[in-house]
């Protein structure tokens, strides 16, 4: 029995926890970091502890400052969330030892799934299909290479210690098993500690298929189907479905018996997802089981109606599960999207900023799981992720059209984001078909255009054009902006989406503005302007733009796409084009005590060339330019007259005729 | 405030044989501004730039906030005036919005006859030089000009409007705390290298502009000195040697964004000693004015039809309607801004030219700008007038005028004949700007009553030597006087030699004062100080 919660977590998951925890009756605990000082899931909270710096390691990953704040709180459970310290056995005993309820399962079957290599051995001897393996703390390549052998390649080898596809390395040919081992190895003792490896076989063109499992304190043990996770990048879901499109009814219920076995065989208790990798054929392997409640969790809320944090509360309390088997139902299709701050031009490296505008989607069926709000900065601290877009339907065609529509009109300007990428993924006909595979991202979508740096396309051009003009013509004359006696002069904009700068012309004349980017005209009716959303015509069709402008960046929202232009039409010349002229003057009338290089030399701008003394100081004479150094005409102790010429700085390769390019 | 009722009829013949005729005049007035804009010609633009440099249009483009509003400054100066076309004299002026500043604008236009100044040119820098000193406008040169028109030296050196009066200027607008910015984008030889060298702040772009007093040929003529336009006067040297500039530009767009950087520096308060209020549209069409203006300017009007299309709401209170009814004086708002509005309705009387006197010290004594709608074929004459004390009352209303402290504007929106021209603020009694209609005409009288005086003065003169003089014969002497008169009555004639600020599409001018209104409030409030009135 407990009555206050205190979450263990941060962002969407926070709130999310808080929300069920709150309905159910139960007084809530935030914890925050510094960082999260001003964050939604500090706010939803009843109170609201902060637990230390921004780092996690010193905040969310601090068992201390965490059981701390639950006695000040009197919270009498923790709930973990996922990520941090949700499955740390070490933090489930210290609840333990302070008589506060751990809602999760207790720390031995989370050490045990904590270990692949033990977990998998537990599995199979449980009877749970496990990929065809070889485990050892052997270094000897020899015993290797013949498991190897016998599993047959290609194989796939891990650290046992591992965990999120890190340190994972796939051998095709007996050749480069002992160097990949040798690697694997090292790498696995500098990332984990510890040095312990597996070898399995090689699942290509797998799926990713996890069953959600849930047992209480009594022993009962239930799964409630499977969802799909197999559209992943660098070995992290991207999109996630229940069902999946390739599971039938007799796979489903093999599988979720495989996956309530796998429960029943650690004494697990509360939520938990087995995780399996199935092949081509249909044969699934046990892979891992993670002891906590999973990101993806909403799309089996959806299709099952359950709230799966109010069972894991139940069950932490002691409740008995309150459906058997037979009552679980599986009605519609849901699929869910992870928002995530990253570049999927970049190789999804991670973004930071601020987020200047959040409007995330509604509609029918549609949930978005967020722990954002406008004026807050995503930092460098956490998990990129900022929202889980979730959306539902009777089936799976009206499940994903809905997302599309969703991810489409989801607005977020700030920090560079992953909708449209989503949206891409979703609207592919792969995917479409359910045919994705966990190689679907680096295969058939590998040429899609969201995976390319943003290049703005003529009409977002024109209509950031025309909000920049109407933002400026705005602020004063409202009535005789962009006016002029002279025949209609066309306003010039150098708009940069950070990949190109493009001259755009907006001619204003009166209601329409006419905008040329290259060689088209546009055709722009301005039909409302609030602020941060300019409803338009362009060539007759009405759509609307949101958009925030900040210094002199417009982040801009139109037709599912976010762009930030960078407006440098008075954007001040680089000073890092610039380059000199590349003589080398003298300062003043002065004797030159030091002549730095010789002819020849290659120098950089800003380096030293010669040093003049004049007037009891010394001057030092730097290179304008980057180049290579010629014509020098003096000596160390002569005698120069201000601006005297005492050498130059050429570019090199006029410099340097005869030398022989590479 | 009153509004007024307007009573006109969009679907008569009247108003659409007049419209038609305005339509038509304002048509020519597009086309021909169309081709001046083009300044040098396709051509010379293109060679332009190939030197990798930009039409004066466009720097004047690239200069302005986005959005900002232009209002252009004698457009038609010099068109027919010499043997060969100067389109714009050669130079393009106007007043217009940097980082929220409003500025001055001049800008030389190196594809007209290499940017030099013709005796037009000159007036019209000086006519720039004067809108900024009393409007207090920072002042931004862009500088492109191969000088003095050598040819016609004469009349753009020596006197004192001449070329010299514009550093003259220059000095003297510094000294009165209005910035004065130049920015050097091409040649600036002899007395032109005094533009950059007397400004507050000067630009120079590398590798494109020069400064220096005489060029090489010359200093080889006179010293023998061999040296390169560069080393005599290039932006490297002016930057870093002789300081002459105080910017070094890497491009044509760095210097414009250098002289933008200049303005933002200024720490410019805009005066604020007009309450002023939200701007609303009038109640009627400004296009309904081509239908109302009628085709002959003998035919008379009423002129609350053409202030219901210009002022705010077309509220507008009007002062001693009942008396004096042949000019209209009233209160209103223009674009927010309050205005006191004098407009003639018939000839000026004893009457209406003393109402006039007493309504300008009404806004003088309230600090509220006039704006005076021009129509006018002089004061009245005859014996009853004159024993009236017309020329008395006149002077009452010319002698106010001449006084007034208060910014004003005069739109000359048909005739503006004799002494009308001085009562009605003409030229001549500096108003902040001046503007015609393209149906307007200016001179000192009529055509037809200037050729009947010098008709019978020779006929007197014909008479007393016994001659006798034929109907034809008079009739071939006027004709060529009537034939001048049209032709210099001309609002072209009038705007090619700068007696205006531009002729305007009837239209625009809402938007032209309202610029101007809101461009003189950059000055500080001034008082008012009449002299002897002849009471």
């Amino acid at each position: 029995m407990f009555n206050k919660v205190l979450i263990a977590n941060r962002g969407e998951i926070a709130v999310r926890v808080n929300r069920t925890a709150q309905s159910l009756g139960y007084r809530t605990v935030a914890v925050f970091s510094e960082a999260d000082r001003d964050a939604p899931h500090v706010s939803v909270a009843d109170e609201a502890v902060c637990i230390g710096p921004a780092s996690a390691s010193e905040s969310y990953l601090n068992v201390g400052a965490i059981i701390e704040a639950a006695r000040k709180t009197g919270a009498d459970a923790v709930h973990p969330g996922y990520g941090f310290l949700s499955e740390n056995a070490g933090f489930v005993s210290a609840c333990a030892d302070n008589g506060i309820t751990f809602i999760g399962p207790p720390a031995h079957a989370m050490e045990l799934m904590g270990s692949k290599r033990r977990s998998k051995e537990a599995m199979a001897e449980a009877g749970v299909p496990t990929v065809p393996g070889f485990q050892s703390s052997e270094t000897e390549s020899g015993a290797w290479q013949e498991a190897a052998n016998e599993i047959g390649y290609p194989v796939m080898i891990k650290a046992s210690a591992g965990g999120g596809g890190r340190g994972m390395r796939l051998v095709h040919e007996p050749a480069a098993l002992a160097d990949e081992l040798a690697r694997a190895r090292s790498e696995a003792e500098s990332a984990f500690g510890d040095g312990e490896l597996i070898l399995e076989k090689a699942i290509v063109r797998p799926r990713h298929i996890e069953i959600q499992v849930f047992a209480d304190q009594q022993g009962n043990a239930i799964h409630l189907g499977e969802r799909d996770c197999s559209v992943q990048r660098r070995h992290q879901k991207v999109v996630e479905e229940a069902p999946s499109p390739f599971v039938d009814e007799a796979m489903r219920q093999a599988m979720g018996d495989a996956a309530v076995k796998a429960a029943q065989a650690c004494g697990y208790v509360g939520a938990g997802t087995v995780e399996f990798i199935v092949d081509e054929s249909g044969a699934f392997y046990f892979l891992e089981m993670n002891t906590r409640l999973q990101v993806e969790h909403p799309v089996t809320e959806m299709v099952t109606e359950l709230d799966l944090v109010a069972l894991q509360l139940r069950i932490a309390a002691g409740e008995p599960l309150p459906l058997v088997q037979d009552e679980v139902r599986i009605c519609g299709h849901a699929i869910e999207v992870r928002l995530y701050a990253e570049d999927p031009a970049q190789n999804y490296m991670p973004q930071t900023g601020p987020v200047h505008c959040w409007i995330p989607p509604e509609g029918d069926g549609i949930r978005v799981d967020h722990g954002i709000s406008a004026g807050m900065r995503v930092t460098p601290h956490y998990d990129p992720m900022i929202a889980k877009v979730v959306a539902g339907g009777p089936d799976r065609g009206t499940a994903r059209r809905r997302l599309i529509r969703a991810l489409e009109d989801t607005v977020l300007l700030g920090v560079t984001h992953n909708a449209w990428f989503l949206s891409r993924v979703l609207a592919h006909e792969t995917f479409a078909a359910g045919e994705a595979t966990t190689a679907f991202l680096d295969t058939e979508f590998r040429d899609d255009p969201s995976l390319q740096p943003i290049q703005a396309i003529s009409m977002e051009l024109a209509v950031a054009a025309l909000v920049l003009y109407r933002n400026e013509i705005r602020s004063e004359y409202a009535d005789r902006g962009g006016w002029s006696n002279s025949l209609p002069s066309a306003c010039p904009m150098l708009l940069n989406d950070g990949h190109t700068a493009t001259w755009v012309r907006l001619r204003d004349h009166g209601g329409e503005a006419r905008v040329q980017v290259g060689d088209h005209e546009l055709r722009l009716t301005a039909e409302d302007h609030r602020n941060g959303e300019l409803i338009l015509s362009a060539d007759g069709v009405r759509q609307t733009c949101q958009y925030q402008l900040v210094d002199q960046t417009l982040y801009c929202h139109l037709s599912g796409r976010t762009l930030a232009l960078r407006d440098d039409t008075h954007a001040p010349a680089r000073r890092a084009d610039e380059q000199g002229s590349g003589e080398v003057r003298a300062t003043m009338d002065g004797a030159v005590i030091e002549i730095s290089v010789t002819e020849g030399d290659t120098v950089q701008a800003g380096q030293t060339l010669a040093v003049l003394e004049a007037m009891k100081m010394e001057h030092p004479l730097r290179a304008d330019r980057d180049g290579s150094v010629s014509g020098i005409r003096v000596s160390a102790g002569d005698q120069v007259r201000n601006r005297q010429v005492l050498m130059t700085v050429s570019a090199e390769d006029s410099s340097n005729p005869g030398e022989e390019s590479p | 405030m009153g509004v007024i009722e307007s009573t006109i009829d969009r679907d008569s013949g009247v108003f659409r044989e007049r419209a038609r005729h305005m339509e038509s005049l304002v048509s020519d007035l597009t086309s021909t501004l169309a081709t001046i804009r083009e300044g040098g010609g396709e051509k010379a633009r293109e060679r332009h730039r190939a030197k990798g440099k930009l039409p004066v249009r466009e720097r004047i483009n690239r200069l302005l906030d986005p959005g900002s509003p232009f209002l252009e400054v004698g457009p038609m100066a010099a068109y027919g005036v010499y043997e060969s076309e100067v389109p714009a004299a050669g130079a393009v002026a106007g007043i217009g919005r940097v980082r929220g500043v409003e500025c001055m604008i001049v800008g030389n236009d190196a594809t007209v006859k290499g940017g030099t100044y013709f005796p037009m040119t000159v007036k019209k820098h000086l006519r720039a030089q004067t809108i900024a000193g009393e409007n207090h406008l920072p002042c931004i040169y862009l500088v492109d000009s191969g000088g003095a028109n050598l040819p016609q030296q004469d009349e753009v050196f020596p006197d004192h409007d001449h070329f010299g009066h514009i550093f003259f200027r220059q000095a003297n607008l510094s000294a009165k705390g209005i910035p004065q910015i130049a920015v050097v984008m091409g040649p600036c030889t002899a007395g032109g290298a005094y533009v950059p060298a007397m400004a507050d702040e000067a630009i120079m772009v590398e590798g494109q502009s020069t400064v220096y007093l005489a060029g090489p040929p010359l200093v080889k003529a006179a010293t023998g000195e061999t040296v390169t336009a560069e080393e005599l006067g290039g932006a490297d040297v002016h930057t870093s040697t002789s300081g002459v500039a105080d910017h070094l530009a890497k491009s044509e767009e760095d210097a414009l964004e250098r002289a933008r950087a200049c303005i933002a520096n200024l720490n410019w308060h805009k005066g604020d000693w007009l309450r002023t209020r939200e701007p609303r549209e009038p109640l009627y069409p400004a296009e309904d004015l081509y239908g109302i203006v009628p085709t002959d300017l003998k035919t008379p009007y009423d002129v609350r039809e053409v202030i219901a299309r210009l002022v705010d709401g077309s509220e507008f209170d009007e002062f001693k309607a009942r008396f004096g009814t042949t000019l209209v004086c009233g209160f209103a708002h223009w674009a927010g801004m309050p205005v006191g509005i004098i407009a003639n309705n018939g000839i000026l009387f004893s009457d209406s030219s003393s109402k006039g006197a007493h309504f300008v010290e009404l806004c003088c004594q309230r600090g509220i700008p006039l704006v005076f709608l021009q129509n006018i074929t002089g004061f009245m004459v005859g014996r009853d007038a004159e024993q009236g004390g017309i020329a008395r009352h006149g002077a009452k209303l010319v002698n106010a005028v001449a006084c007034a402290g208060v910014p004003k504007f005069t739109v000359i929106i048909g005739g503006s004949f004799g002494a009308g021209n001085y009562g009605m603020c003409g030229r001549a009694y500096e108003p902040r700007m001046l503007f015609m209609w393209p149906n307007a005409r200016i001179a000192v009288m009529g055509g037809e009553q200037a050729a009947g005086v010098l008709a019978d003065v020779k006929r007197n003169a014909l008479e007393r030597q016994g001659e006798s003089w034929s109907d034809e014969d008079e009739q071939a002497f006027k004709q060529p006087v009537i034939d001048q008169f049209e032709r210099q009555s001309h609002p072209y004639y009038a705007s090619a030699r700068l007696w205006d600020d531009g002729i305007i599409d009837p239209v625009q001018t809402r938007n032209v004062i309202a610029l101007g209104l809101s461009a003189a409030l950059n000055a500080p409030e001034q008082d008012t100080r009449y002299g002897i009135f002849r009471m």
